[in-house]
């Protein structure tokens, strides 16, 4: 039997590997990207799941939205890093600091 | 088999994989290795949300995630020339602090989540099924009626995103030629072409009115 807290604890472990990617790979942007994308990948399942369980739709209708942002958000992302490499020739964050954040 | 029992070992292949998957892609030292270990974390990510009968979702996100973002990913990936052992020089150095937040976020969420307390709720019955549509129609009445103003919103950030990418990464090319619309929208006929009005001329030599063949 399949329980809600099957898939939320799926979605905790993935969403905490993905922080964890964050932390690992400071340099570089593109795996950067991919764990923001694990990220909403879990916060997603946390939906499907509790939209399930609660046999309300809004929840898989928000995951519809959400995948509509991240796709939008990935395209761009690819793009201003595309455009980095081809100023900086580098994709290495800590080579990127003329703003001195 | 009892089809509940299949279904929980399906749940935890399924959730195995994926999150095996997802270890690798922040793990390994290749890019296009780890986005590759992503398609795979999506794709039975797709499998779970299957399993929860979110199949329209589940189908949207192989179509839209492994067919569309991920090639991106891996055509952006290939095409930047990435020095690989440059870009691992702080893995050993952060692994630790990363594996620290990482468990301690970990447990913080299990315990806020109660494993054992929300085990009562048991899957039931699909709520599409009970209202007799299938998934996708579900999805789609709520998504044309009650979200329809978002869901055109949603439509225009993907043509904002397009416009973006395009403008973010089109590079105008200072030895190509090209027409500017605008110019030749705006142009007078009278500076091109300039009409003279000439009395009719003949060459000499030639009668005016009757060709010389039919003479003879």
């Amino acid at each position: 039997m399949i329980t809600l807290s099957h898939y939320i604890v799926l979605g905790a472990v993935l969403f905490c590997i993905a922080v964890a990617g964050l932390f690992i790979n400071r340099k570089n942007v593109i795996v950067l990207l991919m764990s923001i994308e694990l990220m909403l990948l879990a916060v997603n399942t946390n939906f499907v799941a509790f939209s399930r369980f609660l046999g309300d739709v809004s929840g898989q209708v928000f995951v519809f939205f959400i995948l509509t942002v991240a796709a939008a958000e990935a395209a761009i992302g690819l793009a201003i890093l595309v455009l980095l490499f081809r100023n900086r020739s580098t994709i290495n964050i800590a080579d990127i600091d003329s703003m001195k954040g | 088999m009892n089809p509940q029992l299949f279904q929980l070992i399906c749940f935890y292949v399924f959730g195995f994989v994926t999150v095996a998957a997802a270890l690798s892609v922040i793990t390994l030292k290749n890019s296009v290795h780890a986005v590759l270990a992503l398609v795979l974390t999506f794709f039975s990510t797709a499998c779970l949300w299957m399993l929860a009968d979110a199949e329209f979702l589940a189908l949207a996100l192989i179509v839209v995630y492994v067919g569309a973002v991920m090639v991106l990913f891996l055509f952006v990936v290939m095409m930047l020339d990435i020095d690989q052992e440059k870009m691992r020089e702080g893995f050993v150095k952060f692994l630790p602090i990363g594996l620290i937040v990482a468990i301690v976020m970990l447990v913080e969420m299990l315990g806020l989540i109660g494993v054992r307390a929300m085990h009562a709720q048991v899957m039931g019955a699909d709520p599409a099924a009970a209202a007799g549509t299938s998934n996708t129609a579900w999805l789609g009445r709520a998504l044309y009626t009650q979200y329809l103003l978002p869901f055109e919103i949603a439509a225009l950030i993907l043509t904002v995103g397009v416009v973006a990418a395009v403008a973010l990464t089109l590079r105008q090319r200072g030895d190509a030629r090209h027409e500017s619309a605008s110019q030749q929208v705006s142009v007078n006929p009278r500076d091109r072409v300039r009409i003279v009005k000439m009395a009719a001329e003949r060459p000499a030599g030639e009668s005016p009115a009757s060709p010389q063949e039919s003479k003879s």
